[in-house]
């Protein structure tokens, strides 16, 4: 969580405009890795907008989340290309293997936290995952095991 | 069986010799590596790492060059050597622990140890001779023009930009009224290659004569289809072309500020384009009169947080304004009109254009209007660039002439479907797109044609499906994609999709009826008559192709409880 005067300083650097909630939020979940919901409350506070609306904001775009996540992202690109292919059943499997109930997302030990992403364009290499920034392509699930290896 | 290059393609590699000195930069060699986004899943960063470590170890006089892709995805790693005698080698499938048997191999002059370019019908290699890259029938039927320099020049040099020709349209453009430069862009027949196609020509008229003291650009970077790419690829591998026809584009207008809207997934195309918009500034291509002319302009790259309804121009309109307070938090679109060609940024006169179609105004300038409409079809003019994936051997993204059929551009330029596969419908344009089957494959590919077969050209995504995927239940990705991306204010998109969806769910799971394939086309076609913006106008697509060309498997679905695919787990597959 950031503290109130970081928040200040980030809404100062656009200017104090309220129209820029979108980019504050994106500032604030670059530093934090998520938004925690006190930075929201002060976000709203300081701008003098009803909190229901930047709240509105964090959930409408997909790059926003409102939890902290764990040492890794997974993220599963959900694209035509790669679910033709056949990454929702890699992305089920995964899930199971590491025990995730619907509706969670990171795993208890806090190690990764499964995402799924709308296309990050890499059709070719379809199935695709990129973790922590890292793209990994023509996965399987020896692959995806093997890669996951690497991130402790 | 190889190919011999066209005039086109000649004159690019004439004008790489002419601009020799730029691009060696004094060294025997230049040696470049294609990296991009997708090309890095395949680490060709660490082989671009990999052939400057062996150059420098080896003490070869080559100056290695980061490129963009030239969209043979399924080559990748590619890497190429070229002396100054035009002997330009090109490399495929090349991996970090390959790189120092490539370099032993062509310093040796043989070409053993070159990773054979294997296409239908075995080796392209003979012994002796490395091919030329165009050469390879990859090439066969494309037209590149967008993608002319892709994979040739270095994305960061704006000086090889220049020296290949770039900035040239610019110069061209600004010695001829703003009037005359829309005249041409009228007369070129150019469409929006962003999804609608509408012409480009009027509505720069149309924002050129629409009243106000200010006037903006945006440039629609949003790339939200899933299974389009060409629009990174081109960012990536050479930002300097949409940057050139976003200037010719606000000169014509009489914009002074101009926006690119990028998705925050997409970084690398981000940061290339924020590259390129400094070293334009730096030379005097952006900034207070520009090219010493009464003209200022200037360009920012704004994040977008992702959210696919963002990519229809009112909706990126308010995200760009930040919408948080004037709209209820969403940047959910607006009712057009008016246009945004009249009231549009900050409610000012504001022209929105694709990423391709600046590209495709700068390539205009550059080549002339005579080169320009000397391919396409009647009504829309130039090429297109697609990409190509899915069940297709030959994956990647290709640029052909506007009419080019789909058999031509999956089957010959693709390759067809993988071996052991059968070809079962090819997926156009997106959420917002439809499925055709194999009957209309000789069809040319134009605006009108696949809006009166129930698809559309979209962004120019192209998904082959074989026989192992379920059409319904590609169907229903569609609609779940475009549930979400709903921004929930328009009630036959939010509460229609959300029922068809459930009805989908129904039918793939082998509780559907006969009656709901008939309610799936009522409710669609309501929802297409009656939503707001384009994505709920669309989103049936999906549903209403597949109803119409594959009944069959819907049929089967419901009445016989059966996938033939074998994709949906609660059916039988025979
Ligand atoms: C839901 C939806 C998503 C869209 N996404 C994009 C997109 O990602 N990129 C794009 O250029 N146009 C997109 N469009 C079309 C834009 O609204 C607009 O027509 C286009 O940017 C105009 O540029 P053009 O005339 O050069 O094609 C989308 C439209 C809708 C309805």
């Amino acid at each position: 969580m950031l503290s109130e005067d970081e928040v200040k300083e980030i809404i100062a650097s656009f200017g104090g405009d309220r129209r820029y909630v979108m980019r504050i939020l994106q500032e604030i979940q670059r530093r934090v890795g998520y938004l925690p919901k006190e930075n929201l409350k002060m976000v709203a506070e300081l701008l003098d907008v009803p909190l229901a609306k930047v709240y509105g904001v964090a959930t409408f775009f997909h790059q926003f989340r409102l939890r902290p996540h764990g040492r890794h992202i997974v993220q599963f690109c959900f694209g035509t290309a790669c679910y033709v292919k056949g990454n929702d059943k890699l992305w089920e499997w995964l899930r199971r293997k590491l025990g995730l109930k619907p509706g969670e997302d990171t795993t208890a030990d806090l190690r990764f936290t499964l995402q799924k992403v709308r296309c990050f364009g890499c059709c070719s290499m379809a199935p695709v995952i990129k973790v922590d920034g890292d793209i990994y392509g023509n996965m399987t699930k020896e692959k995806l095991e093997e890669v996951l290896r690497r991130y402790a | 069986m190889l190919r011999s290059p066209t005039t086109s393609e000649y004159e690019v590699i004439e004008r790489f010799y002419r601009a020799k000195d730029v691009m060696f930069g004094g060294h025997d060699y230049r040696i470049t590596v294609g990296v991009s986004t997708c090309s890095m899943a395949k680490g060709a960063h660490l082989v671009l790492k990999k052939v400057e470590e062996e150059v420098a170890r080896r003490g070869i006089n080559a100056r290695v060059v980061r490129v963009g892709c030239n969209g043979m995805c399924f080559s990748e790693n590619m890497v190429e050597i070229i002396d100054h005698e035009g002997s330009w080698a090109v490399y495929a499938y090349v991996t970090p622990e390959r790189v120092s048997r490539m370099l032993d191999g062509y310093f040796s002059g043989s070409s053993r140890g070159v990773f054979a370019f294997r296409v239908k019908g075995g080796s392209l290699m003979d012994e002796e001779r490395v091919p030329y890259i165009y050469e390879i029938p990859f090439y066969g039927k494309q037209v590149r023009r967008v993608l002319r320099f892709m994979g040739i020049v270095n994305p960061l040099s704006i000086e090889e930009y220049e020296a290949l020709g770039g900035y040239s349209g610019l110069k061209r453009a600004l010695r001829l009224t703003p009037d005359e430069v829309i005249d041409i862009v009228i007369r070129s027949k150019l469409r929006g290659r962003g999804g609608a196609g509408f012409p480009t020509g009027l509505k720069w008229k149309l924002v050129r004569e629409a009243k106000g003291d200010v006037k903006y650009l945006i440039c629609n970077a949003d790339e939200g289809d899933p299974g389009a790419f060409m629009n990174r690829l081109t960012a990536e591998g050479n930002p300097h072309i949409i940057i050139e026809g976003m200037i010719i584009a606000a000169y014509a207008v009489g914009a002074s500020k101009g926006f690119v809207f990028v998705r925050a997934e997409k970084p690398l195309m981000a940061d290339m384009l924020a590259r390129a918009i400094e070293q334009a500034r730096d030379k005097g291509y952006l900034g207070r009169e520009i090219l010493r002319r009464d003209f200022d302009f200037d360009i920012e790259v704004i994040l977008s947080a992702g959210a696919f309804v963002c990519g229809e121009e009112t909706a990126m309109i308010a995200a760009i304004e930040g919408a948080a307070t004037a709209r209820g938090g969403r940047c959910s679109p607006t009712p057009r009109p008016p246009y945004p060609a009249e009231k549009g940024l900050f409610y000012k006169p504001t022209l929105v254009n694709n990423v391709e179609t600046y590209a495709q105004v700068a390539y205009l300038f550059q080549a002339g209007l005579e080169d320009f409409i000397s391919v396409g079809t009647e009504n829309s003019k130039g090429t297109k660039v697609f990409c190509l994936a899915g069940s297709i051997r030959y994956t990647g993204a290709v640029e052909v002439p506007i009419g080019i059929t789909l058999r031509e551009l999956i089957f010959e330029i693709g390759g067809g479907v993988p071996k052991g596969r059968r070809f079962k419908a090819v997926q156009i344009g997106g959420p917002s797109g439809g499925c055709l089957p194999k009957a209309y494959i000789d069809y040319p590919l134009d605006y009108e044609q696949l809006k009166s077969l129930g698809a559309i050209m979209g962004s120019g995504g192209i998904i082959v499906i074989d026989d192992k995927s379920c059409i319904v239940d590609v169907a229903r990705y569609f609609l779940k994609f475009t549930v979400t991306e709903s921004c929930g204010q328009c009630t036959p998109c939010r509460i229609g999709l959300r029922h068809m969806l459930e009805i989908m769910n129904r039918i793939t799971e082998g509780k559907g009826t006969e009656e709901d394939l008939i309610r799936l086309e009522r409710l669609g076609n309501v929802i297409a008559k009656t939503s707001l913006c384009g994505l709920g106008k669309t989103a049936p697509n999906p549903v209403l192709t597949t109803l119409r060309y594959f009944r069959e498997e819907y049929e089967e679905h419901v009445k016989q409880r059966k996938c033939r695919a074998g994709k949906c787990m609660k059916l039988r597959a025979r």
